[in-house]
Order: structure tokens, then C-alpha cells, then sequence
């Protein structure tokens, strides 16, 4: 069993929402001795940290958003004096100013050891050579493995992003046997591959971690074909550490999440209410361990879905779902919240790849009206009518038991749909607001 | 093991404890650190139903045991050492050792069991064996810390909740004092809960802490992180005396 830390990552529930309640109390002792945003913020609401009784609780808290922490740049969220301080690191910020994460000592013994457990469920061991093709810089990505795989004891080839070529080299020559990567850029790797006549599967590469986007089940099976590896996901985001907040297992059916450090809920991304285990909605975190950065409900903008139950591998801790894009990209079509990539996946379990297609969205009258286009391609068109009618109305049969409207399935000529950057189809809402 | 939810705990109108929780597992040894007033005390008088909360819950062994008397905390399996020590000091160190078992022999316990028991708590603390009819009044304090301890041992609990035992002691003796709660631990798999101000010397035999301020829990890691953990160091553990003489 790829298991880090069983004691934790096994543990029976009740003894796990104890121990959460415990951190909890202790995280929110801390915020608001500590973070004036924090202190005021308990105060607005009119409650005070020993009002928190019970993990329920937390839900009478308010968020804590991107522009919160916009707002308290550089320093104005740390909850601890400067000189414990002992890293900073920052999201990506281009137009905006970023956003200014930091750790102590503790927290990154803490990241560390979280990072290896997903990679040690991922089925990295001290035997392996990683090869981590993350930009060494302010992100949070490349240290974070780095350092986890060096405490699994694997050996750690820093490559850093770029030079395709060189990367190429370095994994036949120095015989990489996992890659830390995006899932783009391991397509890319194997591309450039195939390009230069190298096999892949030649080489030594054995286990492949993704992040920095999601991984389709689509890049997935092309990822663990063409290279040759098992794939696994994971998740992070570094206002809450960076990598480590969650990663799959071998049976690779969701990702686990540390709750022992993090309390995930999923919440409307609208209203804000609190949705019950298995709804799809933004994922909200609760950081339990971190002494210099705690985060008490931060909207990740990620959208998912939270499992609580036993998996087989004996993990009891919950699993989300693939983020299935940001809270940002969520449609309202007939009062229903539609995430486009959810109609993107329903297309690839279809197609069996992700095709190109388009939403519509546009209004009459009263009502709002919903289309998907897809390019006609092999597997989709199909010469005979009766056919063609079946496939289309057994997509929109499909789309609607996944988002519950109803879409009308259109089939388009190849190529008339132009082509967009991202892992989602194109959406073109005509309403006015 | 132990499962503390929420609990308040008043003296008067004085708020003690502010929503406390916290657990010990079975077999392990758990600090609680802070300063002085931190309301460390209280917790083991909350939990040996000296001080009863005025809410939550208390877990022991999956039941209950808010509502009980201090003896039936006791009987539950649950023994204080408490601060100071509080030995009787005109009766003999061995008839103090046979009080620690007072609700056995209530309960009408064998004798003989009882006396083999007494045995082992001598076996442990030979510096009590030599003065047996001696009285507890005119030990040491290093002797006397053993004698309340081994009082406690008494009645045989699964749970020993230890106040300040390293208070008033030479370093030496603070040593083996320590040395005999980890072979109790290691030897009988009974748990500790242990306040201490000398966090220290907890944290080098605990496996976790809690740190309490003012009533209130703010950090639970393990032993190890906490010792490392720089703000706790200089409010609990002492300035790095390198800071004041080599500047």
C-alpha cells in the first residue's frame, strides 16, 4: 500500500473530526489573536473563536476571497512576526498584484511531508529519479515536490521548465523514472519525442504527477499511452500551501485530501450556502496546520464534488472530484448552475476524445436556450440519417441527465469552429444581461 | 482515549477555560504548555471533576463521564497527581501508597492483589522501598513527587494526569521523574496528560502538545514541532541565551 502516513491518512472518522475540531479552534485562536483581517472579520460577523463548537460551525463563518488577499498585499494576512518567516513564495500575478504566501519553519516541514504523501501515493519511492519540469521561482509547484521527494528519499533532477530537447536528453541519459510536470507539457514531451524518433516507453519513466491544470481523463489515457507511465492528478493552490493539498491513489477514482490539515467544503458559488457531500460547487478550504499563512474559508474558485466515503485502497479521507473548471466559467441556464466542462466530459465519454465544439447560450423570451456544436469528425458523423439522429439525441439525452437542462446537440462542418487555447470548449453567451 | 469537546470551566465569574478540546490517545503522552494562569491546571481539575465545566462533553474510554463525581472519575480509570504533590505528610510513606487504592478496598478488592501492586510501585520507586515507615512529611521533594506519583499508580489507572511533577526539583531528579513516566507508558501502556511550565523538558518526553494562552488552545503539534517552533520557544521555553550573551 502506497500509504505515508496510515496513522492519518487511515484514520476512523470520529477520531479525524476531533482532531479537526481541535486544530480548528486552535487555528481560529490563533487568526484572530494574530490577523487584524481575521479579528475584524470575527468581529463583523459577531462571533468569537470559542463559539466554534463544532466543525457545522464553520459554515457561520465568512469567506475569505482572492481579493481579500489582494487587498493585504504584501504582508497583511501572515500571522506570524516576519522573522519566523523562513519562505515567501507568490501566486501568479500579471495584471493584478499577486498574492504573497508565507511559511515557517513548521509549515514546511508540514508541505513537505503533505507533498510526499501524494506522491508517495502516487507510487514515487526512494528508488526513483523525478524530474521536475515546474518553474523554480516564486511558484509554489517546483520547491513543492521537490522537497517531497526528497523526503520520500527519491533523487530529485530540478530541471525547471524549458528546452524540450535537453529535458528529452536528461530523462534517457540520467534515466528519469518520474516525471512532475503539466499535463500539456508531458503531451508536449511526448511529441517531441515521437518527433526525434525516441520511444518513450523505451525510456525509464514509470509514474507521471500532473498539475498546474486539470488533468481530462482525455490528456490522461494520451499521457499514460504515449509515454508509457501511470498518471496520477493532484491539487493544490498556494494560498492554501502550494502542492499537497490532495492527490489520487492508485485506483485513481478522486483525490484524497489531507483533512487532517485542510477542512474542504462545497459551497454554491453564488449564494454561498453550504451544499451536502456529493453536489458539485466551489470548493471552499480551511487550513488546519498553517502557522504563518492560515486560510479560514478560502473561496478556491475551483469547481468539484466531495466523496466521503471508505476507498479501496483504505484511505478514510475524503475524495473531490476533477476540478471541473473555475467558479468564474459556471453559466445560469434556467436557474441551473452549468459548468461548460461538464458538457466537455460528457462529450469525451461519448467520442472517447475530447471533440471541438462550442456552446451557445441565448435567450427567447422567457426562456434560455441552450446549444452545443460539435465539429463534424470520425465517431460523430455519420452517413446514414437514422444513425446520426440517434447519436445526436442520445448526446443530448446525456447532457441533460449530467446537468440537468436540456441542450440541443447540433452537428457543425469540420472546421468552422475556431480554435481556443484551453481545456474547455468555446462559449458564446448571446444573452443580454 | 480521552475526548475533550468544548468545555468551559468558571471560578466564579473568572472565564478559565474558553472552549477547550483536545484528546489523548491510549499509550500516549500528551503536554500541556503555557504560561502561568494559562489555565493548564484547570483542564486536569475539569477533567478529574475537581472544577466541573459549565458545558461540553468529556470522553473516557467512549463514555461519558462529565456528570461524575471525582471518585467516579477515578474509578473510570482516570488518577491525578496534583500540584505541589499533597502527600499526607503524618502518615507513612507506605500507608499514603496503600490510600492511593482506597476505592479498591472500598470496593471490596483482594488484599493480597492490592499488596502485590503496592509491590510493583516499590519496585519502580526504590527510593521509597528503603523508607517505607518513614513519614511522607519529612521526604525530599524529589522523594515526595515519587510518592505522589506512586499514590496515583495506586489505583491503577489508564490514565495519569500529572501537574507540574519536574516543580522544585534538581535537574537530576526532574531526569528520573521523567525516566519513570516513559517506562510507565512503555511498560503498562498508560497514558499521560502532563502540565508542566518546564515545556522543555515535556516536550523531549511527549508525544504532542497543546499550547494554552489565556484559556484558550492555540496550537496543537507534535512534541518535536512544537520545540521547534520559534514563538513557542521564546514565550515558553526561555530566551536562546545566545541571543543575550553572544551578540
Amino acid at each position: 500500500m502506497n500509504i505515508r502516513d496510515a496513522k492519518y491518512e487511515c484514520m476512523p472518522r470520529e477520531e479525524l473530526e476531533q482532531l479537526q475540531l481541535e486544530r480548528l479552534q486552535a487555528t481560529l485562536n490563533r487568526a484572530y489573536k494574530n490577523v487584524t483581517f481575521y479579528r475584524k472579520m470575527f468581529h463583523k460577523s459577531n462571533v468569537i473563536p470559542e463559539d466554534m463548537q463544532a466543525l457545522s460551525g464553520l459554515s457561520k463563518l465568512p469567506f475569505t476571497t482572492k481579493e481579500d488577499l489582494r487587498a493585504n498585499y504584501p504582508y497583511g494576512m501572515f500571522a506570524v512576526p516576519l522573522r519566523e518567516v523562513v519562505r515567501v513564495h507568490s501566486s501568479s500575478g500579471t495584471t493584478e498584484k499577486p498574492v504573497v504566501v508565507g511559511y515557517t519553519r513548521n509549515d514546511i516541514k508540514v508541505w513537505t511531508n503533505l507533498v510526499a504523501r501524494v506522491m508517495t501515493a502516487a507510487g514515487v519511492t526512494r528508488d526513483d529519479m523525478v524530474q521536475i519540469t515546474f518553474s523554480y521561482g516564486l511558484y509554489t509547484g517546483a520547491f513543492g515536490f521537490h522537497y517531497g521527494a526528497e523526503a520520500i528519499g527519491a533523487s530529485v533532477i530540478p530541471t525547471g521548465t524549458g528546452n524540450t530537447e535537453k529535458q528529452i536528453m536528461i530523462m534517457q541519459d540520467y534515466k528519469t523514472t518520474a516525471l512532475v510536470s503539466t499535463p500539456t507539457y508531458a503531451i508536449t514531451l511526448a511529441e517531441r519525442m515521437e518527433k526525434l524518433g525516441i520511444n518513450p516507453k523505451g525510456l525509464s519513466l514509470r509514474v507521471g504527477l500532473f498539475g498546474g491544470e486539470p488533468l481530462s481523463e482525455a490528456m490522461r489515457s494520451q499521457i499514460e499511452t504515449r509515454l508509457g507511465i501511470s498518471a496520477t492528478d493532484n491539487y493544490g493552490l498556494s494560498e492554501i500551501i502550494g502542492p499537497g493539498v490532495a492527490g489520487e491513489c492508485e485506483y485513481k477514482c478522486g483525490m484524497h485530501i489531507f483533512e487532517d490539515a485542510f477542512i474542504p467544503e462545497i459551497v454554491d458559488p453564488l449564494s454561498g450556502k453550504q451544499l451536502p457531500a456529493g453536489s458539485t460547487g466551489e470548493l471552499v478550504l480551511t487550513t488546519l496546520t498553517k502557522e504563518a499563512f492560515p486560510m479560514i474559508r478560502y473561496r478556491t474558485g475551483d469547481i468539484t464534488s466531495l466523496l466521503f466515503t471508505l476507498c479501496n485502497c483504505g484511505r478514510t479521507i475524503a475524495r473531490m472530484a476533477k476540478t471541473m473548471g473555475r467558479s468564474d466559467d459556471m453559466l445560469i441556464i434556467k436557474g441551473v448552475n452549468v459548468f461548460p466542462s461538464q458538457i466537455g466530459s460528457v462529450l469525451t465519454a461519448v467520442v472517447g476524445a475530447e471533440p471541438q465544439y462550442e456552446i451557445v447560450v441565448d435567450r427567447k423570451g422567457a426562456q434560455d436556450l441552450l446549444e452545443v456544436h460539435i465539429e463534424a469528425a470520425e465517431g460523430i458523423f455519420f452517413d446514414e440519417m437514422k444513425r446520426q439522429k440517434a447519436f445526436l439525441e442520445m448526446v443530448e439525452k446525456k447532457i441533460r441527465s449530467v446537468i440537468g437542462v436540456g441542450a440541443a446537440v447540433k452537428l457543425v462542418a469540420p472546421n468552422t469552429i475556431s480554435r481556443h487555447e484551453g481545456t474547455t470548449g468555446r462559449v458564446i453567451d448571446k444573452r443580454e444581461i | 482515549m480521552l475526548k475533550v469537546k468544548n468545555i468551559n470551566t468558571y471560578y466564579g465569574k473568572l472565564h478559565a477555560l474558553k472552549n477547550i478540546s483536545l484528546h489523548v490517545s491510549a499509550g500516549e503522552i500528551v503536554a500541556l504548555i503555557g504560561a502561568n494562569g494559562a489555565g493548564k491546571t484547570t483542564i486536569l481539575n475539569t477533567i478529574s471533576a475537581v472544577t466541573p465545566p459549565i458545558n461540553g462533553e468529556i470522553h473516557f474510554g467512549g463514555a461519558l463521564i462529565n456528570n461524575l463525581s471525582p471518585d467516579g472519575v477515578v474509578r473510570c480509570g482516570i488518577s491525578q497527581v496534583p500540584e505541589g504533590r499533597q502527600i499526607f505528610k503524618p502518615l507513612s510513606v507506605d500507608d499514603n501508597i496503600e490510600l492511593g487504592a482506597f476505592l479498591r478496598f472500598r470496593a471490596g478488592e483482594k488484599r493480597k492483589e492490592i499488596a502485590k501492586d503496592k509491590e510493583t510501585v516499590y519496585a519502580l520507586f526504590p527510593q521509597l522501598q528503603e523508607r517505607r515507615k518513614q513519614l511522607a512529611g519529612t521526604l525530599s521533594g524529589g522523594e515526595q513527587q515519587m510518592l505522589a506519583i506512586g499514590r496515583a499508580l495506586m489505583a491503577k489507572p489508564k490514565l495519569l494526569l500529572l501537574d507540574e511533577p519536574a516543580m522544585g526539583l534538581a535537574p537530576i531528579l526532574v531526569q528520573e521523574i521523567f525516566r519513570v513516566i516513559e517506562e510507565l507508558r512503555a511498560q503498562r501502556g498508560t497514558s499521560v496528560l502532563l502540565v508542566e511550565q518546564n515545556a522543555k523538558v515535556a516536550l523531549k518526553v511527549a508525544d504532542r502538545g497543546y499550547v494554552l494562552e489565556t484559556g484558550k488552545v492555540i496550537l496543537e503539534e507534535t512534541a518535536s514541532e512544537l520545540l521547534a517552533n520559534k514563538e513557542v520557544q521564546r514565550a515558553y521555553l526561555g530566551k536562546d541565551k545566545k541571543e543575550i550573551w553572544e551578540r
